[in-house]
């Protein structure tokens, strides 16, 4: 029998993504891992606590009214943004030179940075000088979005639908210049409603980048901080205190890093399991 | 019934994309549109269908002026290059959407899907999605709606150019049989001279948006009646070279000279453009081929039944395609022979002059 030769240098090769992936994702992972089973007073003591911590959040009630927020807030966003993003998408010409002048238009959110639209939007909507605010009480309606939790929503959920529609636009926008011109000739001489050709030809087509649309926008409106903290803090009250907003005032402000530690895995783990869920009910069909 | 277009002009913006056209299709046999890539041939098989409407002239079907009545009460059905389905409806939804939009009963729905899908060897794939058929199955498909459709007017726009070799010549074969005695008028877009004379029946050549020809399609091919029509109808490409009459002699290129025979003498005396096939020159002098042309050889492509050879002769590249495998390597200087008795003379203003 020949001996075998065995070339073991393969390894070598992969090292730089081991390395890597262990540095940006690993070992912070196993941070939070060691936090989330300890207790520590500082100056390096730790004291063992088991699955204390994940319990504790786990039954907190403010955890769960958090996790009830976040749930509503990305719920709404998603279903008031990707009907929208479609509808603006379908109405877009499909020639022409006014196609780049609405491309630039839509894109122009989604190049601002995030604190920018928190705080533009705080001012923009102040009660006392802010344009949205000033029209809206102007109109007779009482409204302050630093007093109310109700205005205080409304505003949070429009300047997120002012911030990521286009993101869906054009994503839908790329799906639909991708369907052959012949499509709505064939359903024009079959007779089909407008109605119809959005529903049998344009639709089933957009479904691949709707159903990445759907995932961007869900993980990026569940993980939510940077606008909300700008415009409101959280508040009035905690009433937009969604997860991470809640997270960071656990971690940092009160600075139970056990707790802080254990609610971020939980948190991950959420977001990780609607994503696999998302993802699987959407493409289910088409592995038929 | 049949289709006719009277000075029927298609402009866009400052482009004419249609130069004034009047032509009557004929519903006994397939009408076939041949031209090249933006010959016109999509734009023209939008004004037939409707789709776009006429800058000026009128479309007349079936003695009814139809030049303003919209697509969907026409009676029209269509199959692309692309294979249009609608994506998540089984085959026989697919099939059986004109009908449903027809509103028919589901019993008279039933028996023309099935015929149809009968026809179209479809009947095993009906419960399927169009994703999970090949291209040829989703090509059918596209054909079973147009013919489930009992249309008057039936338009193929290049439906075989996007599938492979075998399944095209497959399909091609079926579909003059497959519209064979239903009354309907068929006209059927393609860029390959072959597949005209393949299927036969009426061919309409096309150039830059002008319908240079239409007749029986093998006399369009034998007799063009000029210049463009022959460029068009001619697979691998017509050789041409400018020449000059005198007498009773032809002379091209100011060296290759032959006598002419028959009515070709009448002609008057003077310059002309001359095109002669490439399968009317060859390596070997017999048949007819007699007048020697001497060239470099630059390309030469070997098929086992035939040889295609492109040699240089004075500032133009001409082809020659003879049968059998000839060993000729490119650079060779070598003699090739020419049939004059199919040389095409046309005059000055690109017209045949019909011998």
């Amino acid at each position: 029998m020949a001996a075998k030769t065995t070339n073991q240098k393969a390894w070598f090769f992969i090292i730089p993504v081991i390395a890597l992936v262990a540095f940006n994702a690993l070992i912070p992972l196993m941070t939070v891992v060691n936090y989330s089973v300890q207790e520590t007073f500082g100056n390096n003591v730790f004291f063992w606590e088991g699955v204390k911590w994940f319990e504790q959040v786990l039954h907190s009630p403010r955890f769960h009214a958090s996790l009830l927020r976040q749930f509503a807030f990305t719920f709404i966003i998603l279903a008031i943004e990707i009907p929208f993003g479609v509808a603006v998408a379908l109405s877009m010409p499909r020639q022409g030179p006014w196609v780049s002048v609405c491309l630039v238009l839509m894109a122009l959110p989604l190049l601002i940075p995030w604190n920018v639209v928190g705080a533009m939007w705080n001012i923009f909507a102040l009660p006392d000088i802010g344009f949205l605010g000033r029209v809206i009480n102007g109109m007779g309606i009482d409204y302050n979005f630093t007093q109310q939790p109700v205005a205080a929503w409304f505003t949070t959920i429009l300047m997120d639908v002012w911030h990521w529609t286009s993101l869906v636009v054009l994503l839908a926008y790329a799906g639909l210049r991708s369907i052959p011109d012949a499509f709505y000739q064939a359903a024009k001489i079959d007779g089909a409603k407008p109605w119809a050709v959005f529903r049998y030809i344009q639709l089933p087509k957009l479904k691949r980048v709707l159903t990445i649309a759907v995932l961007l926008r869900f993980m990026d409106s569940f993980m939510i901080y940077t606008e909300p903290f700008v415009l409101t803090g959280g508040g009035p009250g905690n009433s937009t205190t969604f997860l991470s907003i809640d997270l960071v005032k656990i971690a940092l402000g009160q600075f139970d890093l056990g707790p802080a530690a254990a609610m971020s895995l939980i948190y991950f783990l959420i977001v990780l399991l609607l994503c696999w869920v998302f993802y699987t009910l959407m493409m289910k069909d088409e592995e038929q | 019934m049949t289709l006719e277009f009277k000075n029927v002009v298609k402009r866009v913006g400052a482009d004419t994309h249609i130069h004034e056209t009047s032509v009557q299709l004929r519903n006994d046999n397939f009408n076939i549109l041949l031209g090249a890539t933006l010959s016109g041939k999509t734009t023209m098989m939008q004004l037939m269908a409707g789709l776009e409407r006429p800058s000026s002239g009128e479309v007349w079907f079936d003695g009814k002026n139809v030049t303003g009545v919209a697509v969907q009460k026409r009676n029209v059905s269509m199959v692309h290059q692309q294979f249009i389905n609608y994506p998540n409806f089984s085959v026989f939804e697919n099939i059986a959407s004109p009908l449903r939009v027809a509103r028919m009963t589901k019993t008279e729905i039933d028996n023309r899907v099935g015929q149809v899908a009968e026809m179209l060897k479809l009947t095993p794939m009906l419960g399927r999605r169009p994703s999970e058929l090949s291209g040829g199955q989703q090509q059918r498909t596209a054909l079973a709606r147009a013919l489930v459709k009992e249309a008057d007017l039936v338009l193929l726009d290049e439906p075989l150019a996007n599938l492979d070799f075998k399944l095209r010549e497959e399909l091609r074969e079926e579909l003059p049989k497959l519209f064979h005695d239903r009354g309907c008028t068929v006209v059927y877009a393609t860029s390959e001279p072959t597949e005209a004379l393949l299927l036969g029946g009426y061919t309409a050549t096309l150039h830059e948006g002008r319908i240079t020809q239409f007749g029986d399609t093998a006399s369009v091919y034998r007799q063009p009646h000029d210049l463009e029509t022959a460029r068009v109808f001619s697979d691998p490409p017509m050789n041409w070279a400018a020449g000059t009459k005198k007498g009773d002699s032809f002379i091209i290129n100011d060296k290759v000279d032959w006598a002419l025979t028959g009515m070709e003498k009448s002609f008057a005396d003077g310059p002309y453009t001359v095109g002669i096939r490439p399968h009317h020159i060859g390596p070997v002098a017999h048949d007819g081929k007699t007048v020697p042309i001497d060239g470099q050889v630059l390309i030469t492509e070997l098929s086992g039944s035939e040889s295609v050879v492109h040699f240089d002769f004075g500032s133009q590249t001409w082809v020659s395609q003879s049968r059998g495998i000839h060993p000729i390597k490119v650079g060779d200087h070598t003699r090739f022979y020419m049939d004059p008795a199919q040389c095409l003379y046309f005059g000055a203003d690109h017209r045949r002059i019909a011998a």
